[in-house]
């Protein structure tokens, strides 16, 4: 079995005295794409911000061999973890092209930085064309691809997308979905990602993990649980 | 006319003070929404500093140089040890501690060096410059001042990654951390160099107003009514409200009497929160409902 880069086990996490995770254990391998499904409120969400540090948890979540539960967020980050958030995060009163320098934050490589730039005007021409507008002023699919260059100019080593498809039209979702898997194939970047388009999801990722509420109900490779037909009707709604 | 002019010029020396401690409350209000009423003890006590060090011997440009420093660090430290702990707690808590501290710092200060007043010098020449009859060295020379430190926060904050990165702290927290910001140590920064603004602000008006503990009370008030006539969350806007606030306490004071001066500040206060309470610059908020 190939070695993993994210491993987590038990994971507990609540918002005050709500329990919503109960317990929960999931992996990624190093250069794999593991997706979470579920339907609203089983606590897809929460899994990534809790393996960010977003939330208080119980439980053990090792990225790349060092214990990351119970560190703050920006350590977190700073050990290449990148998180396109819920709702996406934008610095909305900053241009396009602050928001992308921001990404690279914690990086020093001047000459790397300025080729990253390129590499995601590269992906998505339309950040390139608006680079000096204010980011608040983008559409929602510019706003999503802001996001993951966003976070791709951290160079991580896992990304974890909450819900990249939410929202956007089904075209814009055909793109994005296109570039995480070039992203993944050829940068090697490992991926955690939660959907509720199971479909497309199923598609990209190579691991499955199905949640409600709070516990993995059924876990497997993204190929079984496609083609489960009962698996399908009851909970992936296709 | 001659008069006016003379009352225009040296309203912009004293509107340049208020510029900077205007800024210096836009800074710490655009990052914790939240009006620091202790930035002008914290520029008073600073102002002592100097005072003590300028006394001990140290030569003024130094110890000019040298009190911004330690403000700075004391802005860093009073975040750090005193502010950070009740970062989330109910707003009344937070403006309680302002006002502790706004209290205590008086208190030390006239503990420390006494209520009695003190000359402060100046660094430019008595005589006026040129030989002109409108304005006197030292006004001169502090506008100039005002207009260099205004002019290294923008393009600090313009132009450096480091700026960029508290601008990203004071607007979105959260995001600020997905990126790797240490955003506890943003805040902590923007408190050290709205204190070291400040520090600037108080040398430069001391010599006017002389050194006493009380001697910010009245130019905060000024620079409240520069920061909401600007728009509080508008850098640019506290700053040219400071120019505007300065000439029109000037110009008013010297029609109506000097005594009623501070009403002009408040009149201004009272005014814009009816008006226009975004203020000249300031965003208009608008919530989703």
């Amino acid at each position: 079995m190939a070695t993993k880069v994210l491993e987590v086990r038990a994971l507990k996490a609540q918002y005050g005295p709500t329990k919503v995770l109960h317990g929960m254990d999931f992996g990624v391998e190093d250069g794999g794409i593991t997706t979470i499904l579920g339907a609203n409120g089983a606590g897809k969400t929460t899994t990534l911000r809790a393996v960010c540090g977003m939330v208080r948890t119980q439980g053990e979540i090792t990225f790349a061999g060092t214990r990351i539960d119970g560190r703050v967020t920006e350590s977190i980050v700073r050990l290449g973890v990148a998180h396109v958030p819920d709702g996406r995060g934008t610095f909305v009163n900053l241009s396009v092209e602050e928001n992308l320098r921001l990404g690279a934050h914690t990086r020093r490589d001047k000459t790397e930085i300025a080729a990253d730039f390129e590499r995601m005007y590269g992906y998505f021409p339309r950040l390139k064309e608006r680079r000096r507008q204010q980011a608040g002023t983008l559409s929602g699919g510019e706003q999503q691809m802001l996001a993951v260059s966003r976070a791709l100019m951290l160079r991580p080593r896992l990304l974890l997308l909450d819900e990249p498809s939410f929202g956007l039209a089904p075209r814009i979702v055909q793109e994005l979905f296109e570039i995480f898997r070039v992203i993944n194939q050829t940068d090697r970047v490992s991926m955690l990602l939660v959907e509720q388009n199971a479909a497309m999801a199923l598609r990209l990722a190579d691991h499955a993990y199905l949640l409600e509420t709070g516990r993995v109900l059924i876990s497997g490779s993204a190929d079984e649980l496609g083609r489960d037909e009962s698996i399908r009707r009851s909970y992936l709604g296709y | 006319m001659d008069v006016l002019l003379h009352q225009i010029l040296s309203g912009l020396a004293t509107g340049g003070i208020y510029a900077s401690v205007a800024l210096a409350l836009v800074m710490i209000y655009q990052a914790t929404h939240l009006v620091n009423f202790a930035q002008g003890e914290l520029a008073m006590f600073a102002t002592y500093i100097a005072w003590s060090l300028i006394q001990a011997g140290v030569p003024y440009w130094a110890a000019f140089f040298l009190t911004v420093a330690i403000a700075f660090a004391l802005g860093v430290v009073i975040e750090r040890v005193i502010v950070q702990p009740v970062e989330d707690k109910p707003i009344l808590a937070v403006v309680i501690v302002f006002i502790a501290l706004l209290v205590i710092l008086n208190s030390l200060a006239g503990w420390i060096f006494t209520y009695t007043i003190k000359p402060f010098p100046s660094p430019f020449p008595t005589a006026p410059l040129f030989g002109n009859r409108y304005v006197s060295s030292h006004e001169l020379g502090s506008i100039g001042i005002t207009l260099v430190v205004l002019a290294l926060i923008f393009v600090f904050f313009r132009f450096t990654p480091l700026g960029l990165a508290m601008r990203a702290a004071a607007q979105n927290p959260v995001s600020s951390r997905l990126v790797g910001i240490r955003v506890g140590w943003m805040l902590a920064l923007g408190w050290g160099l709205a204190a070291a603004i400040g520090a600037v602000a108080g040398i430069m008006v001391a010599p006017t107003v002389f050194l006493e503990p009380n001697m910010m009370s009245g130019i905060l008030l000024y620079a409240f009514a520069a920061a909401l006539l600007g728009g509080i969350d508008s850098p640019g806007g506290a700053v040219l409200g400071g120019f505007i606030v300065g000439v029109l306490e000037n110009v008013v004071g010297s029609i109506i009497g000097t005594e009623l001066k501070l009403t002009v500040a408040l009149v201004l206060i009272v005014g814009v929160l009816v008006i226009r309470p975004s203020g000249l610059f300031g965003k208009v908020h608008v919530t989703r409902v």
